[in-house]
């Protein structure tokens, strides 16, 4: 049953099995384990990130495709529904029009960008994808008759998704069931559906001709498989699912803005999470968010201590402050992709590998 | 059967004559006339042209040296809008604590201080250009995707350096007083600055211009653009030529970063960031590895960003992505694609 549901890809290591169904447990029990708003908030991006950056291992680490747009397609996520709701006034139909609206605009996106770029090489698609997410980044910030501008929008959900709403009067496990626990789940269910599925994806045969792809393409083609298909339906899959997260993410934050939705430290971070995690296993996405978004909101505090320390000295203070820790990661970036490109997930299982071997 | 022997004998005795494509040059000519009479008044277009060539000089300077990279070593380095800002913010040094001089009322003083904040900045990204290249690049040479986000890595720790050094505020940038004011040509107002830019830019563009084609190393670096290979069969060592090409173009986008700096009169780090997709869409237009397409396509996007912001500032917000369409659309590799690229 878990094999069917895991689509035949196991963790296939126990050290991370193990993390795996901390990170499981924790998520679906987080209003309970952790409570207060703050660790409420750090549980549901983490599961909005997991999907995203496991649509974006869909592109990078199983089809070798690198793109920076894909913050475009989450921000249009995003959007679409927080427009729709701060237009059409709090009701399931407004989700329902905003997320197919968002769906079909990033599904056109991608494919004119895939089919203009993608038959070139990655370079060039990399390319031509910075320069169009800045192109709607800042289109997104400067209409502002339509997007609030830099300030965005907030926006009322449904009244079953406020944190006003209580479904039953009583609490359980000293916790009320309201609103904002509802809305948590329903991120947190929906995460879960969308990664299973990108799990059947990449270990179904179309997931294998993308990384065949990934490792030779020129093979590939040459085995009777039209790369250019390949690559451009990946790239729609992948935009699709990113923009589902950015759905999710609205309806969580009940706010949209560029600085969170479109901007550029979104997509480095996606990055990042991607490379530490490890490329090309979507568990990965799991165990990278999870650290990461973890680290972006506790790491901050233990630096602040270690800055203080260190407030004499000139340089060492400010290489510890709390706003530096993207530098910090920067680096293990570097590193990671010059030493374990597979990330923390590919060194488990090789690990693993090597100890069933001896 | 002799005809075509025969035939064939006579073509290899002749070199083909080299193909002259002068349609791209005269897109930027025929650009700024079209523009004239939908702009109507001729002080404003004067105006708005001089800023257009400013900006694109600027630009082509610190895109040369990133096309140059690509078409010779076949990397596309994304952390070079980092050289960009280290170089800005080199020359927060000498200017900050130089104010006198920046200050002073003498062309002389001004220009010596300018340009001292130059060599220095030039000199300090052309070293962290070898570095880069040393310790970044080198272990990915050949490997697209691993030069994509190792460049990337280098670009985020780069730009968070800068905070650590120079601290996470802004910081304004003087420009030195005789830079300041504008020329009044009948109505036309023409600001110094931006033709001082123009200037330097084209100093740039003819000194590349000529050490490419004139000199021996210039004739090795176009000879290695075409095919390093052969290049390196012959008995030359292209590694060298790699080093000294990514310095020197890591030094190009420092002196940009210098001028752009000057010209936007505040820094923060992620001004290179925020150039870089100007530079991308640039070197893409230009036909990658190709130095005349940028110093074209560098011209093309700031008039078409200048003309576009006066006479319709919505679609200025997308103009390069437009006019990179349009000209991907007419030639699908760029205005001179790059053989075998």
């Amino acid at each position: 049953m878990i094999k069917t549901l895991l689509s035949g890809d196991l963790p296939r290591s126990r050290l991370l099995t193990a993390m795996l169904l901390a990170v499981l447990f924790g998520l679906a029990f987080a209003p309970f384990l952790f409570p207060g708003a703050r660790s409420l908030n750090v549980a549901a991006t983490i599961c909005v990130f997991i999907v995203l950056v496991a649509s974006y291992d869909l592109l990078l680490g199983y089809t070798g495709i690198v793109s920076f747009a894909h913050t475009m397609f989450y921000g249009i996520g995003a959007y679409g529904v927080g427009l729709a709701l701060h237009a059409m006034g709090p009701s399931w139909w407004a989700i329902c029009v905003g997320t197919a609206g968002a769906l079909s605009l990033s599904l056109v996106l991608a494919l004119v960008i895939g089919l203009f770029s993608l038959r070139v090489r990655a370079i060039f698609y990399a390319m031509i994808t910075l320069a169009v997410a800045s192109a709607f980044a800042v289109l997104a910030s400067q209409l502002s008759d339509l997007t609030g501008g830099e300030d965005g929008r907030t926006f009322r959900v449904p009244e079953l998704l406020q944190p006003g709403f209580h479904l039953i009067e009583r609490e359980i496990l000293g916790r009320a069931i309201d609103g904002k626990l509802i809305t948590y789940y329903l991120v947190f269910f929906a995460a879960l559906a969308l990664f299973l599925f990108m799990l059947r994806i990449v270990n179904s045969p179309f997931g294998r001709v993308l990384q065949a792809i990934r490792e030779n393409d020129f093979r590939a083609e040459a085995l009777g498989y039209r790369t250019v298909i390949y690559r451009t339906l990946a790239n729609c899959l992948g935009a699709l699912i990113a923009t589902l997260a950015g759905v999710l993410m609205a309806l969580w934050l009940r706010y949209v803005g560029p600085k969170t939705m479109l901007s550029f430290e979104v997509m480095t971070d996606i990055l990042l999470i991607v490379v530490i995690g490890g490329m090309g296993t979507v568990y990965g996405a799991v165990i990278g968010s999870a650290l990461f978004i973890l680290m972006q909101n506790y790491l901050q505090v233990l630096m602040k201590e270690a800055s203080g320390a260190l407030a004499g000295v000139p340089l060492l203070a400010n290489l510890f402050h709390p706003d530096r820790w993207l530098l910090w990661l920067g680096v293990l970036f570097v590193l990671s992709v010059y030493f374990f490109p597979t990330g923390i997930v590919g060194r488990l299982r090789t690990k693993a590998v090597l100890r069933r071997l001896r | 059967m002799m005809t075509t022997i025969s035939n064939v004998a006579v073509q290899d005795s002749a070199l083909p004559k080299v193909r002259v494509d002068l349609l791209p040059l005269l897109l930027v000519p025929l650009l700024a006339l079209l523009m004239l009479p939908l702009i109507g008044s001729f002080p404003t277009w004067v105006t708005l042209t001089v800023a257009g060539l400013a900006m694109g000089m600027m630009v082509f300077m610190m895109a040369s040296g990133l096309t140059l990279i690509f078409g010779l070593m076949d990397v596309l380095n994304f952390g070079h809008g980092a050289f960009v800002s280290v170089g800005a913010f080199t020359a927060t040094l000498v200017l900050l604590p130089m104010k006198g001089w920046v200050e002073a009322d003498s062309i002389l003083m001004n220009l010596s201080v300018v340009g001292l904040a130059i060599l220095l900045a030039m000199l300090v990204t052309g070293i962290l250009g070898w570095a880069f290249e040393r310790i970044i690049i080198r272990p990915v040479y050949g490997l697209h995707l691993k030069q994509i986000l190792i460049t990337m890595g280098g670009m985020i720790v780069a730009e968070q350096l800068i905070h650590v050094i120079w601290g996470a505020e802004q910081i304004p940038l003087q420009l030195p007083t005789t830079f300041r004011g504008a020329f009044i040509i009948g109505d036309a107002a023409l600001e110094k600055y931006r033709l001082i830019a123009v200037g330097v830019g084209l100093t740039v563009f003819v000194t590349m211009f000529l050490v490419l084609n004139r000199t021996k190393v210039g004739l090795l670096i176009r000879a290695g653009v075409e095919n390093g290979e052969m290049v390196e069969a012959l008995g030359y060592r292209i590694r060298r030529l790699f080093v000294g090409v990514f310095m020197a173009g890591s030094a190009l986008a420092g002196l940009g970063g210098v001028m752009w700096g000057l010209y936007k009169e505040t820094l923060t780090a992620a001004i290179g960031g925020e150039i870089t997709v100007l530079v991308f869409i640039v070197i893409i237009i230009g036909g990658l590895g190709s130095v005349g397409g940028c110093f074209i396509g560098a011209m093309l996007v700031a008039l078409v960003a200048n003309y576009a912001g006066f006479l319709a500032p919505k679609v200025a917000l997308v103009s390069d992505i437009l006019l990179m369409v349009t000209v991907l659309l007419w030639r699908p590799q760029g205005l001179y694609p790059v053989a075998k690229r």
